[in-house]
């Protein structure tokens, strides 16, 4: 093992890290959304929308991530009607489709995670905060959501972990995240053992202070230890 | 439905490339993951240690970096080890070796987790009870012990090689000749690439179905004559 070569990786790997955080950041702020109108859409009374909700759900849960960016990446160039149209611009991009697929993907899991936290607030809270007069969309804002999120945020917090490490697979359609950085410096330097425990170690490092994150907003939100 | 310009044969090989290689990591991962819980459990601190530090690398890195860990630095190890062990020759390592080992690495990392916690569901009384009529250690391990271990773990391991079936994907990035690779060929020469990584998708999509049916299988046998736990 030779340490220098994984000191004088660092540098270069560090500004992978910057790339693989916009790509986490940007996927987690936008499967949140497709993920509580998948969870919502889910658990709603109109069957066209449960049906729909879950077969997106299905499909992108049963296969790998890696089928996604590439159907996302290279699939659509397949058709002239896409390539002529002005959603081409982004679509051509690699960073544009690896953050689409990143998101759909993490939405899928992440529906699962807030209906199974949503399903999980007690009945009689709801019928209450019905019975004072609370709209449906003030009761899902006051009471629903707050305690669903409680419940869910465990899961969640796995959830955002596992979308650091799905990242790493930017680095097959050309993008330079932390795994395309060592994968360049690998084939360089024909020290794979050294670049990828570095890397590794640049991975751990980002995981263990998203696990710390994650513990702190899990403390804010319990209430029994607030009061202490 | 598909047209596969006559690339359907090629597909069909790769879906095998791909059911030995999550097959091949399920069994290996099971035995790491057995160890894994063991060592976890155990009253020797540096046991403990490894397996903590086991878990905690692979649930913190990547699993494709794993897997080019394994196949670009793995063979440099493998063969450094060699040579101090007296072995002149060159050991190669291919591809399908280092995904079964990146694979199974994960798999087990997760796997003991799982176990640990279906060991630790099991009461405590029900093992002092068996000691107390005269068991030993092993006697406990076969008749008590695994059968509820199995039982309760057997949700969490589902999860995992679903899990493991996707990711036998990534392996294609190392050149082995799995079903995405084989659909990486086929786009090569026919530039229909919509088609071929949809297939794709709708193989490991009836293959995860099919892994999913079997699991509710065996949870349905494992808990036959458990009171007040639904068989759905």
């Amino acid at each position: 093992m030779n340490i220098s070569v994984m000191i004088g990786a660092l540098p270069d790997l560090l500004g992978g890290v910057a790339l693989t955080t916009e790509l986490v950041a940007l996927a987690l702020l936008v499967g949140f959304v497709i993920a509580l109108s998948t969870a919502l859409a889910r658990l709603s009374g109109v069957a066209v929308l449960r049906w729909l909700a879950t077969a997106y759900v299905f499909t992108f849960r049963g296969t790998p991530l890696l089928v996604q960016i590439f159907l996302i990446y290279y699939g659509l160039s397949q058709f002239a009607f896409v390539r002529d149209s002005v959603a081409w611009v982004v679509l051509k991009q690699p960073f544009w489709c690896t953050l689409m697929a990143l998101a759909l993907n993490t939405g899928a899991y992440t529906a699962e995670v807030f209906r199974g936290g949503i399903l999980s607030v007690p009945h009689n809270q709801i019928e209450a905060a019905r019975a004072i007069g609370m709209s449906p969309v003030t009761a899902f804002r006051r009471i629903i959501w707050p305690l669903a999120i409680r419940q869910a945020l465990p899961a969640y917090g796995n959830e955002m972990i596992l979308m650091v490490k799905a990242s790493s697979l930017a680095s097959t359609v050309t993008l330079m995240d932390i795994t395309g950085v060592a994968q360049t410096l690998a084939a360089d330097t024909y020290m794979p053992i050294e670049i990828f425990t570095a890397a590794a170690l640049v991975y751990l490092c980002l995981t263990y202070a998203m696990t710390q994150a994650i513990h702190f907003f899990e403390r804010r939100l319990d209430v029994t230890r607030r009061r202490s | 439905m598909f047209d596969l310009y006559g690339f359907g044969h090629l597909l069909f090989e790769g879906t095998l490339v791909t059911i030995e290689l999550s097959l091949a990591a399920l069994v290996c991962g099971l035995v790491l993951g057995l160890a894994g819980a063991a060592m976890k459990l155990s009253g020797l601190w540096p046991l403990r240690l490894l397996a903590g530090i086991y878990t905690a690398v692979i649930r913190g890195v990547p699993e494709l970096v794993v897997i080019l860990f394994i196949y670009y630095g793995g063979v440099i190890l493998l063969n450094k080890f060699a040579h101090s062990l007296g072995y002149v020759g060159y050991i190669n390592v291919n591809a399908f070796t280092a995904g079964v080992t990146a694979l199974s690495l994960t798999f087990g990392a997760y796997a003991t987790e799982v176990f640990r916690g279906a060991i630790a569901a099991v009461p405590a009384n029900q093992i002092e009870a068996a000691r107390a009529i005269g068991m030993r250690p092993r006697t406990i391990f076969r008749r008590i012990l695994l059968p509820q271990v199995w039982r309760f773990a057997l949700p969490g391991l589902g999860n995992i090689f679903l899990i493991i079936i996707k990711e036998t994907a990534l392996v294609s990035v190392i050149g082995l000749d799995e079903l995405m690779r084989k659909a990486d060929l086929a786009v090569g020469y026919t530039k229909k690439p919509f088609t071929f990584f949809l297939f794709a998708a709708c193989i490991y999509l009836s293959m995860t179905a099919v892994a999913m049916l079997f699991q509710r299988g065996l949870e349905r046998r494992a808990n036959r004559g458990v009171a007040g736990r639904p068989m759905a």
